[in-house]
């Protein structure tokens, strides 16, 4: 009788927590995405067989899903931190192309030893994103401008600031669309790896990405600064009351925002890229950092999670035009599975839902 | 309760399910591989543009399809979504055994390059990029989109009733000055005393900036148009169609966009290079570690097939003529400012 209830009470813990939704979120997903598959005439199980080999056949894929989950932890981050605080950062889009476009500067530019060289490059990048990040929160606080309407426009200035300053001669490589490679001092892969895991360029930006989302863990829920912040998020009005400068925070949060997304632009350009390009259109790192925050519940830790499912899927995802499915199709099986875990809430809802019928059935 | 763990236990089995399928199957590939024939493995990497761009990705593809279907190659491809795509889709490529590996585009010219660094016995192919030293598993390819840009700026100058014409480029670098030079060579030898007005919009995306141009190169007198800058020449165009004047498209034969304004395009048949790059890989003649370049002679460069519909017989008829002192050399066409200004 005891063991039973042991029994009962853990099965109701796991039940509750918000992983098994995002599982069932997952699967739900899956099952959307399978029958897309089927009705353009696919066979879903190699398809997501083609998926999961994507990512886990063979250690450079692994290596690979890693590097391209890594920017969006900090996207994600951004968008999440912002959220907390009650502010929505769709401007992440632009800050990471400033952090990139700043980083790939400072490491053309400057001829140091690694040593100095790589922190001058990330710390001048992800404060010139933050302060780019501060414009929005600034207007905010002082005018009362609205974040989205700020971010979306910084976004398309950040694009073109960047096209701008690629196409100048002492910046752009000839030859070619892009800007000259960043010294190899400036760089952070991880060379000694090559040997294992082949030409995908491991780098320190994914430790980093990692600590970072752990100091914003903290700064949040163990801080002064994060108990306002947080506050502020929760009733802006009931904050300003209880004596929080409400405007000073939403700088504050803006440029911190700015700050993580200006860390995602510049990790990519240090680790991976090396330089930036002329671009026609954002490339969808801050966008996916949006989803990414969502599916991570806005949660630190969960971001990080997210950051690695998301970039699974998408880059997992694309193994499946080897077997002749439309890029189009993919994109509908990667934005339902992504679209399920987004609304798990609703799962939740449900079952709370039922229960509480139940409840108001046996009260009668 | 009840319905939490009939929910948990479904998942499970939804989960381990799609897992064994997964596990079962990854054998299966090894055991085709084995039996499969000899058929050539050739696949594309697209730049961002993908597949269906109604220009060069897409002339790739059908390049690819034709090979498919008269040499009968497996062909196959990836489309990127971001720069960051191009190397980790190059990869996937070789991973499959291709036997060739295509970067479409100059963009993906350092991709390339590294790809076949790295994997040193596989085969590339590059459209529209010449490297200053192409590594020996590579082919570039290239175009001479100023023989093409002769024959049209030909045209232009011959038919031209106001002696302005226009020309409006994508972005200012070395495939886009072939067309601009050969374009202005072209109206020169038909009509010395033709001007040329000319003009860069910077992108090859912006429409609005087309149309910009073109209002004013019209408004100007200019009674014909010719542009190679991809999507913002689809503005030039609109207006040509408003304004009932002349307009020269690019790439592919862009008269069915504006069936009574488009006297001719400047074609470049990417398609072409494709199967013929395919062709030589079947025949054994794989020219690894060199630039390939087609013109008027290869069948790489033409006019449009329509030309007929609004450019007068006896034009055509010389441009014909001219195409062939072309192909003989007797006239040489310039392909950048130097070359245009040591013609006088």
């Amino acid at each position: 009788m005891k063991s039973r209830s042991m029994k009962e009470r853990i099965i109701e813990k796991i039940a509750n927590e918000t992983l098994l939704f995002t599982i069932l979120a997952i699967i739900m997903g899956l099952i959307v995405g399978a029958v897309v598959i089927t009705i353009s005439g696919y066979n879903p199980i190699d398809a997501y067989r083609a998926m999961i080999e994507g990512v886990f056949s063979k250690p450079k894929y692994i290596a690979r899903t890693i590097i391209k989950s890594t920017p969006l932890i900090l996207t994600g981050l951004s968008v999440a931190f912002a959220f907390r605080t009650g502010l929505f950062n769709i401007g992440v889009e632009g800050q990471f192309i400033i952090g990139a476009l700043v980083a790939t500067l400072l490491g053309y530019f400057i001829h140091l030893p690694a040593v100095i060289h790589i922190p001058i490059v990330f710390i001048g990048a992800i404060l010139a994103a933050g302060l780019w990040g501060a414009i929005a929160g600034y207007l905010k606080a002082r005018y009362g401008v609205h974040e989205v309407i700020a971010t979306i426009m910084l976004n398309w200035i950040a694009l073109y600031t960047s096209n701008y300053v690629v196409t100048r001669e002492s910046v752009k490589m000839p030859g070619s669309e892009s800007s000259y490679y960043i010294q190899e001092t400036a760089q952070i892969t991880i060379t000694w790896l090559k040997g294992l895991i082949g030409p995908a360029k491991i780098h320190w930006g994914t430790l980093v990405a990692i600590i970072i989302a752990m100091i914003i863990s903290y700064v949040l829920f163990k801080t002064t600064i994060g108990y306002e912040l947080r506050a502020v998020g929760h009733n802006k009005n009931a904050a300003q009351y209880g004596g929080i400068n409400v405007n000073r925070n939403v700088i504050l949060a803006m440029t911190i925002a700015g700050v993580l997304g200006g860390a995602a632009g510049a990790l990519h350009v240090m680790g991976e890229a090396y330089h930036v390009s002329v671009l026609s259109a954002t490339e969808g790192y801050g966008f996916n950092g949006i989803a990414v925050a969502l599916i991570g519940n806005n949660s630190p830790l969960g971001v990080v999670l997210s950051a690695f499912l998301f970039g699974g899927i998408t880059f997992g995802g694309s193994n499946m035009q080897l077997l002749g499915i439309p890029t189009e199709v993919i994109n509908i099986v990667i934005g339902s599975i992504v679209f399920f875990i987004a609304i798990y809430r609703v799962f939740r809802f449900i079952t709370k839902f039922f229960a509480s019928r139940k409840l108001q059935k046996e009260a009668k | 309760m009840f319905k939490k763990v009939t929910a948990l236990v479904l998942a499970t089995i939804l989960t381990v399910g799609l897992m064994s399928g997964c596990t079962k199957k990854t054998e299966e590939p090894k055991e085709v591989e084995k039996a499969e024939g000899k058929a050539l493995k050739i696949a594309m990497v697209t730049d961002v543009g993908g597949v269906h761009d109604k220009s060069f990705n897409q002339s790739a593809w059908e390049g690819l399809q034709k090979a498919e279907s008269e040499l009968g190659i497996e062909p196959n491809y990836l489309e990127s979504k971001q720069e960051a795509d191009y190397a980790s889709n190059l990869e996937r490529l070789v991973d499959q055994d291709s036997d060739l590996v295509w970067g479409i585009g100059y963009l993906m010219g350092n991709q390339v390059q590294e790809a076949a660094t790295n994997y040193p016995d596989q085969k590339f192919a590059i459209i529209d990029n010449a490297y200053e030293k192409t590594p020996e598993n590579v082919i570039g390819v290239v175009f001479k989109e100023q023989e093409a840009s002769f024959l049209v700026g030909y045209i232009a100058g011959k038919m031209t009733k106001t002696n302005k014409v226009g020309f409006i480029g994508g972005m200012d670098f070395a495939v886009i000055n072939r067309f601009h030079y050969g374009f202005k060579a072209g109206v020169k030898y038909a009509n010395p005393e033709c001007e040329v007005m000319e003009q860069y919009a910077g992108a090859f995306d912006k429409p609005a900036l087309g149309r910009s141009i073109a209002e004013n190169f019209y408004g100007n007198g200019a009674d014909i148009i010719f542009h190679a800058s991809g999507d913002t020449g689809n503005g030039m165009i609109e207006v040509a169609k408003e304004k009932n004047k002349y307009a020269i498209g690019v790439d592919k034969d862009q008269n069915k966009d504006a069936p009574e304004n488009v006297i001719t395009s400047a074609i470049k048949r990417v398609d072409n290079a494709i199967y013929n790059t395919a062709k030589d890989l079947k025949e054994g003649k794989w020219k690894g570690g060199s630039t390939v370049v087609y013109g008027l002679a290869e069948g790489g460069v033409d006019i449009a097939p329509t030309s007929d519909k609004l450019v007068p017989k006896e034009i055509l008829a010389e441009v014909e003529a001219l195409k062939q002192k072309i192909i003989n050399s007797e006239i040489k066409v310039p392909q950048n400012k130097e070359e245009y200004e040591a013609m006088k």
